[in-house]
């Protein structure tokens, strides 16, 4: 087998210039152009998910910071707060809040009539459909604490119904109204006349972001606020057991443990660790700190347990990573001045390490701040706490829920208006982790050393 | 909160053993700190950790032990014939504990004198009267043998606590008076406090492995409590899952197969989503992109990544469930019957999943060694003929490890399946169906108010103990692979 036996050309090449390239090289090229488009797409894709998602939450969301109220002057009648006429603060709170519905419902039908609005509606019920179904409580508490107000009449700003809210946030269409019985579309033209008055008014919703959950029926008056100090307990049960814990196993894995078997077998728990589904930890939570202990159910203590369990990996992980990252010529120095392990550990390693422990600490934080499952298994969902902990204590202890657990509690209800609040509810649960994340950026870029 | 002050006592007596310590060092060694072995703070510090350590510690193994034997006893105390029918004795427990503590507010709260409150004959459908006036949650009816179990209860707890104060009280003073008497001149006090912190190390590193054990024995005992209510063949082999809620026993039919279908087909579904698109994405931040490019695309990339898998439920369940149900619900093709399904949730956890594969592939390409490329690039292949014919071979167990340790991210999620894949069991072909999964049912078993001890209940420990067998098989696979592949270039 010589090269000579290798067939000469058979026919004359066609003359092409030498800059053109050949069809081999056009395909080539092409595949090559191709691949990396593959490429360009792939991340395209990934983007623009990520836009999708963020638009839909921003979309959605930003309506949950917005409430419909209506501004009525609901006379006090005297008649129906205080029969016996003594203002005895007793008899006032005696009143319920079916005694108080009435005359809201009069107030709004007032301003109606004396503004000469035409409208089919005559009748107090009929003003029923554009009442939030907490506003005769609002009222009620007013009154129980001024109760020198009863016979006069007072401005109040009460929450709309979550349908009237909706209408002026167009969630609730014209069309859709024929099959909704909750409310027509006479009460639509209503709003519509009632809005140049001012009397239906959209402004923003502080009572969204301080305010407690509600019952299924009224979703205008939900807030995320009583959760959002639940989450704050569980992160402060999480800081206060997983950051030291999590460091001292990592001193301990990375500068003390000799090089044997339970070392060994320490290092691959927790690497196995990080992996379990955090379901899981959801069930050791709630047989062994529920069943097996007895601590309550839905109090931010256990769930903060639980969570700290699931964090530890995560923080013990990058603990070993920054201290590993100190190095060896600053023990070595220590030792070298007569400072025992320990102190050469304690003394300089570990303050060197401190920004990167922070750093992996407050995205551990994150990450405990944003699960959901574990706690559906202790009991942190469906549980409406409806005041906010009034110390310490009753904040570990007390039932709460917790920012996820709320917003899965929303996305479960029927109602369409949740839907809102829960989206809502996700704007604020992400800002507090782009703060947090953005915190631990900033804490790596200004303070992390390049040895 | 006697144990608030309890603790606050001990660690009282810990700081004068402190002060003692350091005080009676300096003194053995006539005020000269050169003199002593240790500096001095060694010695207070060896005075504090002889007491606090022994006295929290015997109060938190006694806050632990105490409630078993109580109730232990008080069980016994209760005859069978009162557990009503359908019910068992740990839901009586139950009911004993809450009538106690209601006792225990009652009296804080003056509405009963500790001599009604302890007396065991006190006439018990007058107590629950006067417990619900006092504004305490009892049940209906507290009989005679719950009131009396109750009050041996409290007396016990009572009589319990007393002597957990006095052994603690014992400890910490002896453990004082021990580390105050040790200090002297010659004591080697940094030498036992580094000891002492130590241990604390090690006992700090072995909570990982304490997890580990308490994951593996509550799950094994509970599952064992399962299958002997329920037999195991049929767990593993029925086609059909459907618990009952109203009756007890025979009448569920729990398999898990229906379940394990739907949580493999929502991960192939999310593999299918998630592996092209991180994959092709690491390919291009690690071979072509510029480092500017690279430094914009990957953090966004990752973003995807710190988002809570509450957000993808909800995304899932509101924006994708609708989106399909307009192209293939009833208005459209027709394969649809409502926004949740099998497509919902994968395409959801599919998005979740882009920056895991991608950052996980963009190591692994990273670590192919540059004098590969460089070889196939001096024979004349292009970029992508590199690519793909000498980097991913190269690169491509790491890649599997990738593949599996995403697949195993997937078949442990919860929120998304939860929210966006249904709540019925179906072995079916459709990806349009709505299906359910392990993760599901487990927290559709445990939440609620089942009680514990139904099979309907410890069901989900079962699930619970397949999933982590499953999930950290896959895990030890992955890591192998991944590993192996390491080494081969380093």
């Amino acid at each position: 087998m010589t090269e000579a036996s290798m067939p000469a050309p058979s026919a004359p090449r066609q003359r092409v210039s030498l800059t053109a390239p050949d069809a081999r090289t056009q395909k080539r090229k092409a595949a090559e152009a191709r691949f990396r488009m593959y490429g360009v797409a792939g991340i395209a894709t990934g983007i623009f998910f990520l836009i999708v998602l963020l638009v839909s939450i921003v979309g959605s969301g930003t309506g949950a910071f917005q409430q419909t109220f209506l501004n009525v002057s609901v006379y006090l009648d005297p008649a129906k707060l205080d029969k016996n006429g003594n203002r005895d603060p007793a008899d006032i709170r005696k009143v319920s809040t079916f005694g108080y519905t009435p005359l809201i419902q009069d107030a709004l039908l007032k301003q109606v009539q004396d503004n000469g609005i035409e409208t089919p509606l005559e009748k107090r019920g009929d003003m029923k459909a554009m009442i939030s179904a907490s506003a005769a409580a609002q009222v009620r508490d007013v009154v129980i604490d001024n109760p020198d107000l009863i016979g006069e009449t007072v401005d109040f700003r009460i929450l709309a119904s979550s349908r009237v809210d909706g209408y002026l946030k167009d969630r609730v269409k014209r069309e859709d109204v024929a099959r909704d019985k909750n409310i027509d579309a006479e009460h639509l033209d209503l709003v519509d006349a009632l809005i140049p008055l001012g009397v239906v008014k959209k402004t923003f919703n502080m009572d969204f972001i301080t305010g407690a959950d509600a019952s299924e029926s009224r979703a205008e008056a939900a807030g995320i606020g009583v959760s959002m100090i639940g989450s704050f307990f569980m992160m402060l049960v999480v800081l206060v057991l997983a950051l030291p814990i999590g460091v001292a196993a990592s001193i301990y894995l990375e500068e003390f443990a000799p090089k044997n078997r339970i070392t060994d077998l320490i290092e691959v728990n927790i690497a196995n660790l990080a992996a379990v589904p955090s379901i899981v930890f959801g069930i050791l939570g709630l047989s062994v700190f529920i069943q097996f202990m007895h601590l309550p159910q839905s109090a931010p203590l256990v769930g903060g347990m639980v969570l700290t369990l699931m964090t530890l990996p995560t923080i013990i992980i990058s603990t070993r990573a920054s201290l590993k990252a100190v190095p060896p010529s600053i023990r070595d120095a220590a030792l070298g001045v007569g400072a025992s392990k320990m102190q050469s550990v304690f003394h300089h390693v570990l303050p060197l390490a401190a920004p990167g422990i922070l750093t992996g600490t407050i995205i551990g934080l994150a990450q405990a701040l944003g699960e959901t499952a574990p706690l559906l298994l202790i009991g942190m969902v469906g549980f409406i706490a409806s005041n906010a902990p009034d110390s310490i204590a009753s904040g570990l202890l007390d039932p709460n829920s917790a920012m996820p657990a709320q917003i899965y509690e929303w996305a479960k209800r029927a109602d369409p208006a949740y839907y809102e609040r829960a989206w809502g509810g996700i704007i604020i649960l992400l800002i507090f982790l782009i703060t947090m994340n953005t915190i631990a950026v900033i804490l790596r870029r200004r303070f992390e050393r390049r040895w | 909160m006697p144990l608030l002050w309890l603790t606050i006592v001990v660690l009282a007596l810990s700081a004068a053993g402190f002060i003692l310590g350091r005080q009676r060092a300096l003194a053995s060694a006539g005020g000269n700190s050169r003199m002593l072995h240790s500096l001095p703070i060694y010695y207070g510090s060896n005075a504090f950790m002889k007491s606090v350590v022994p006295a929290i510690g015997l109060m938190l193994i006694w806050l632990l032990v105490q409630p078993l034997v109580i109730e232990n006893r008080i069980a016994e105390m209760i005859p069978a014939s009162e557990v009503p029918e359908g019910s068992n004795i740990g839901l009586l427990m139950s009911e004993v504990r809450r009538t106690a503590d209601g006792l225990n507010n009652a009296v804080v709260a003056g509405v009963l004198d500790e001599e009604t409150a302890s007396n065991a004959r006190a006439d018990f459908t007058d107590m629950t009267q006067r417990l619900k006036d006092a504004g305490q949650v009892v049940t209906n009816r507290i009989t005679q043998p719950v009131l009396r179990a109750a009050q041996a209860y409290r007396e016990m707890s009572a009589s319990s606590n007393m002597l957990m104060t006095i052994a603690v009280l014992i400890v910490a003073l002896l453990g004082t008076g021990w580390g105050v008497m040790q200090s002297g001149r010659d004591f080697r006090a940094r030498n036992v406090v580094e000891q002492g912190i130590l241990a604390i190390l090690i006992a700090a590193a072995s909570v990982a492995i304490l997890t580990t054990v308490g994951i593996i024995l509550s799950l094994i005992f509970n599952t064992v409590e399962f299958f002997r209510l329920y037999p195991a063949v049929d767990f593993f082999t029925l086609l059909e899952w459907a618990p009952s809620f109203s009756g007890r026993g025979g009448a569920s039919s729990l398999g898990i197969l229906p379940l394990l279908w739907g949580t493999i087909y929502i991960s192939i579904v999310a593999l299918i989503v998630a592996v092209p698109i991180g994959l092709y994405s690491a390919i291009y931040l690690s071979e072509y992109a510029s480092p500017r490019v690279r430094g914009i695309a990957k953090p966004m990339l990752e973003i995807l990544a710190g988002i809570p898998t509450i957000v993808y439920g909800l995304f899932a369940l509101l924006t994708i469930g609708p989106l399909l149900m307009s192209v293939f619900g009833d208005n459209g093709v027709g394969w649809m019957g409502g926004g949740r399904s099998v497509m919902t949730a994968g395409i959801a956890m599919g998005i979740m999943l882009i920056p895991f594969v991608s950052s996980l592939s963009d190591d692994i390409i990273n670590a192919v060694p540059q004098s590969l490329r460089d070889g196939s690039y001096g024979l004349g292949a292009t970029r992508s003929e590199t690519i793909r014919q000498v980097v991913l071979p190269a690169a491509l167990p790491g890649i599997v490890g990738a593949i599996l340790l995403a697949a195993s991210r997937a078949i442990g999620e919860t929120m998304i399946v939860v929210l966006g894949a249904g709540a019925a069991a179906r072995l079916s072909l459709n990806p349009f169906e709505a299906m359910t999964t392990v993760t599901a049912k487990i927290v559709s078993q445990l939440t609620g108010d089942s009680d514990f001890a139904s099979p309907e209940a410890l069901v989900a420990f079962a699930l619970g103990i397949t999933l982590f067998v499953l999930t950290l098989g896959l895990n030890v696979f992955a890591l192998y692979i991944v590993r192996k592949y390491r080494e081969q270039y380093e």
